[in-house]
């Protein structure tokens, strides 16, 4: 066995399999464990991980997984973080049952991570200083690098398969279904033998050491439920570039952004899969022609204006983009707003300010969108709180755009875009078509005397438009220069007016049309908790555990701005509202004070800005701060 | 922009083109910008070439960013849509328009400071991707609309109305298209309507980029003593040695060809493009021939006018995409929505 001893500390090497045997408490607990993985990027960890997670979703169990990964491609510290939840809470933990530490470099934060009487997996090849050792907490050496060593010769191969060997040992660690794991490996690597051996022979090299030398299973353990009939397990950022193949989308304008890039990725992808026709030529022979288009723009600024182009000229388009994206976008937000020409715009938001954590999660672009761009403008938002909703908000924002004739911005964010999420699977109404909006083709246009696009508004406030190439009778002038009813150049008072206050009565008419909220009365309840998407896990969590101490509360999560009535008649109905989101600023509950013109009395914060998703157990700390009498 | 409708004043019967319109028919309204500027002949010019050209004024598009040069889509085709889009960016919008619909003419106007300051980025992609569209610079080397501030082609010792001379050099368009691969490259004089009414023709024609960058003097702050784009300085320095007429493809061809032809290029609708005088050794299909061209004539403070560089073959975003023939906009829902069933087979994976 290798021991490297460290320089300045001459303290011999322990045995791996005595270490931490100290008298402490024991955690004794079945399907309710929160798990890390420390590890380095570039490692090519990410496998193992969510083998893990694939197999405990496959036992039928709540679970969930969280990457905190830094804006680097290889070389930095990297966790990964897995929540099992028999009870279906599945918001990120803040202390760990069981870490597995494959990175030197941050054993200090790792060990620190574990919960008292928890577990710490690390690689006992190396030399584990003894002054971070914790006596209240178990360690189990296993000597990685030297099992595989032997067993992989080729250094890049053993990097990876030593990944699958740590995911062999938890396995064995935690009772998880060894059949589960080996069927998924198979099916991972259907397409190379070699491969799928190789990551056989691995896990089960790690899953055999913990059963010899571990008293397995430790106390911290899984039993099989059936908790995920009719789920699955989906990303969001997948689910959102879905969401716009289903709602019929042919133009992608986009600039390349974390955590963003993977929602046109996937939709070029899910395109290539869904969107082609076989088209005869002249010669008899076949082609296959693409009814989709997708542009790399050459900024952010550009690829709102391709979408806003696009939408113009009569197609589905949206982009996909970041806050720094957002920050670029304003000015064409602006003049898609006042010449109301449909776009969508899906915004995965990461920490700001300005480059801000690229990796790291936040809710900090909600003022930014409500009232993005110069002049006054309001834009309509939707707020899904996992992937299920990312995929029907997106087919909604698309409706939404062309009904309203405006920009429509999707917030979701890097924790709902990036991570794995078990959602209830998606679901497709065959008889669904999409709303176009009051569009007028050369028939209706034959049918009037003369076409004025901001003329002839309806219940919601919604003038027709026609389209570029159907017909010059339908012709007008797009302008962002001020224009009046008829669509002409305007400097009069009265003729802006009239515009813009129609412009100020559609956003509001909107406030029907958004996903309506989801609340939750408690009877004797006095106060109330509101908040927005991804919060959403944490804080139900947070409000069964106050519910269970005996302070029930009042539940309200907000998918749409603008607000509707009901939200206001919410707030009134409770002395005291705590809004909980992911930034400084309390940015929702700010937008709550102008919009529903509540008092700020009426409002209180919890708030969690650090860039991991939010805890339940910060939530109820928040909540039992605000409303402590 | 503020417009005036223009006085219905009864006229001799017009003559008509191929499709019963009058050149009236491809007006807009009535000009407010100074009387005398550069760009009311482009659009003149404009007007004629669409007229010549038997164009559906509903199959036009009209785009433009924001400046003197992007008021000017007002003032033609009235019965074709019109989007005044903001400052630099309308070729993104384009470029989202032709993605939609690949059907449309689309024509952007923008200025010296629209394309070559606040919309570089913009414009040198445009020309990456080979958009589909004429694109044309009306360049007259100030910022009118702001009342006389250098562009980024004001030549170097070119002066303000006040004699205060520019500093900082200049950006070519022609040479900047060049150099990108840009698939359609001219210069022309907005007082040169015989020579800039076939180059937009051809424009029109041209599959992929065609960019024009038409000298267009400002009336008010750039046509004094000291300036280097005023009518009087393009009429002595202009080298027009390239000369080209455009032969539609349903024109008696044979009947008009020129006897002293020396390039043609026949375009994608069989419209023929023929050159029929051009310098020593000079092709218009080669591009560093029309780099080297350039260069030496700017290098003598000549400024060389013509169809500098054309080249069919570059592929546009739907050659490049595959786009289907029929433009995106059409495809009906039931070919874009994969459905029920599929959604279902598709979450198998997500198990």
């Amino acid at each position: 066995m290798t021991q490297q001893l460290d320089q300045n500390n001459l303290v011999p090497p322990m045995n791996p399999a005595s270490l931490g045997n100290g008298s402490h408490k024991i955690l004794d607990k079945v399907n309710d464990l929160a798990i890390r993985f420390a590890t380095v990027n570039g490692t090519g960890s990410a496998s193992a991980n969510n083998l893990l997670l694939k197999a405990i979703f496959r036992m039928g169990i709540p679970v969930s997984g969280k990457n905190l990964f830094p804006s680097n491609i290889q070389g930095l510290p990297t966790w990964y973080e897995i929540r099992i939840n028999g009870s279906g809470f599945t918001s990120r933990a803040n202390l760990f049952d069981l870490v597995v530490a494959m990175n030197s470099q941050t054993y200090e934060t790792d060990i620190a991570s574990v919960r008292s009487g928890g577990y710490f997996i690390f690689d006992s090849s190396w030399f584990m200083p003894p002054q971070l050792m914790r006596s209240d907490i178990n360690f189990l050496g296993v000597p990685f690098s030297d099992l595989f060593a032997e067993e992989f010769p080729e250094s890049r191969e053993r990097i990876l398969m030593r990944n699958i060997g740590y995911a062999g040992v938890v396995a064995a660690a935690v009772t998880m279904d060894p059949d589960v794991v080996s069927q998924l490996l198979d099916e991972t690597y259907s397409t190379s033998e070699r491969i799928r051996n190789s990551n056989h022979r691995a896990f089960e090299l790690g899953y055999n050491y913990a059963i010899e030398n571990f008293n397995c299973p430790l106390p911290i353990r899984l039993e099989r439920m059936e908790q995920n009939e009719g789920k699955i397990i989906i990303d969001g950022n997948t689910a959102t570039a879905l969401g716009c193949v289903y709602a019929g989308a042919t133009v992608a304008a986009w600039y390349p952004i974390t955590p963003a890039t993977s929602v046109a990725e996937n939709f070029t992808k899910l395109c290539s899969k869904y969107r082609h026709e076989t088209v005869k030529l002249e010669d008899g022979t076949t082609e296959e022609r693409n009814n989709f288009i997708v542009l790399q723009a050459e900024d952010e600024l550009a690829a709102l204006g391709m979408v806003v182009g696009a939408s113009w000229a009569g197609a589905r388009a949206f982009t996909s983009t970041s806050g720094p994206g957002i920050s670029l976008m304003n000015e064409i937000l602006g003049l898609a707003y006042y010449t109301e020409i449909p776009a969508v715009i899906i915004d995965v938001q990461r920490t700001g300010p300005s480059t801000g954590m690229p990796t790291r999660v936040q809710q900090a672009d909600i003022m930014e969108c409500a009232y993005a761009s110069h002049g006054d403008t309001k834009h309509i938002l939707l707020f899904p709180s996992d992937p299920n909703e990312c995929f029907q908000f997106s087919v909604e924002a698309f409706d939404l755009a062309e009904h309203f004739q405006t920009p429509v911005i999707v917030l979701s964010d890097l924790d709902i875009g990036m991570n794995d999420w078990v959602v209830d699977k998606l679901e497709w109404d065959d008889s669904y078509t999409w709303n176009r909006g009051r569009v007028l083709n050369a028939e209706d246009l034959e049918a009037i005397a003369k076409y004025y696009r901001y003329s002839d508004e309806d219940a919601d406030f919604v003038t027709p438009r026609t389209l570029p190439g159907v017909s010059s009778k339908g012709a007008y002038f797009t302008r962002g220069s001020g224009h009046d009813r008829l669509g002409a150049y305007t400097e009069s008072p009265e003729g802006y007016r009239q515009v813009v206050d129609r412009l100020a009565k559609k956003h509001k008419a909107a406030a029907k049309y958004v996903p309506k909220p989801l609340t939750e009365i408690k009877p004797g309840a006095r106060f109330g908790v509101i908040t927005l998407g991804s919060c959403e896990m944490a804080v139900r969590e947070a409000v069964a555990n106050l519910e269970e101490q005996g302070m029930p509360l009042d539940y309200l999560r907000i998918r749409g701005f603008p607000f509707s009535e009901e939200i206001k008649q919410f707030i009134d109905s409770h002395e005291i509202n705590v809004v909980v989101e992911q930034n400084r600023d309390a940015q929702l509950r700010s937008l709550l004070i102008l919009e529903t013109e509540s008092f700020p009395t009426q409002l209180r914060s919890v708030l969690s800005y650090g860039g991991f998703p939010i805890c339940a157990d910060d939530v109820v700390e928040g909540l039992l701060n605000e409303l402590k009498d | 922009m503020p417009s005036i409708r223009k006085p219905l004043i009864p006229l001799a019967p017009h003559a008509t083109n191929a499709l019963g319109l009058t050149v009236r028919d491809y007006e807009g309204a009535m000009s407010t910008l100074c009387a005398g500027c550069g760009h009311d002949s482009i659009t003149a010019a404009l007007v004629q070439t669409f007229y010549e050209l038997d164009m559906p004024p509903e199959k036009i598009a009209k785009l433009s960013g924001i400046g003197c040069s992007s008021k000017t889509p007002t003032y033609f085709v009235s019965g074709a849509h019109g989007f005044n889009s903001v400052h630099g960016r309308m070729p993104p919008i384009v470029t989202g328009a032709n993605a939609a619909n690949k059907n449309n003419i689309y024509i952007g106007i923008s200025g010296d400071g629209d394309s070559l300051s606040i919309g570089t980025g913009h414009f040198v992609h445009a020309i990456r991707k080979n958009i589909n569209m004429v694109y044309i610079i009306e360049n007259n080397g100030v910022y009118g609309l702001t009342k006389g501030q250098f562009s980024p082609t004001a030549d170097v010792g070119s002066t303000t109305k006040r004699g205060v001379p520019n500093e900082v050099p200049p950006i070519d368009p022609v040479e900047l298209a060049l150099s990108l691969g840009a698939s359609f490259v001219a210069r022309s004089f907005s007082g040169d309507k015989r020579q800039l009414i076939p180059i937009l023709k051809a424009a029109v024609e041209h599959h992929g980029f065609a960019m024009i960058d038409v000298i267009s003097p400002c009336i008010q702050f750039n046509n004094h003593q000291g300036s280097t784009k005023s009518y009087k300085y393009i009429r002595e320095h202009e080298i027009n040695e390239i000369d080209s007429v455009f032969l539609r493809s349903s024109s008696e061809i044979t009947a008009e060809l020129p006897a002293d032809s020396r390039v043609s290029v026949t375009m994608h609708d069989g419209s023929i493009l023929m050159f029929r005088t051009l310098p020593e050794n000079y092709d218009p299909r080669d591009r560093t021939a029309a780099m080297n061209y350039v260069h030496e004539a700017k290098a003598k403070g000549e400024v060389p006018t013509g169809l500098l560089y054309i080249d069919r073959e570059i592929p546009d975003i739907h050659d490049l995409n595959d786009t289907t023939e029929e433009p995106l906009i059409n495809i009906p829902f039931q070919k874009l929505c994969p459905g029920r069933n599929a959604l279902l087979k598709f979450q198998e994976s997500f198990q």
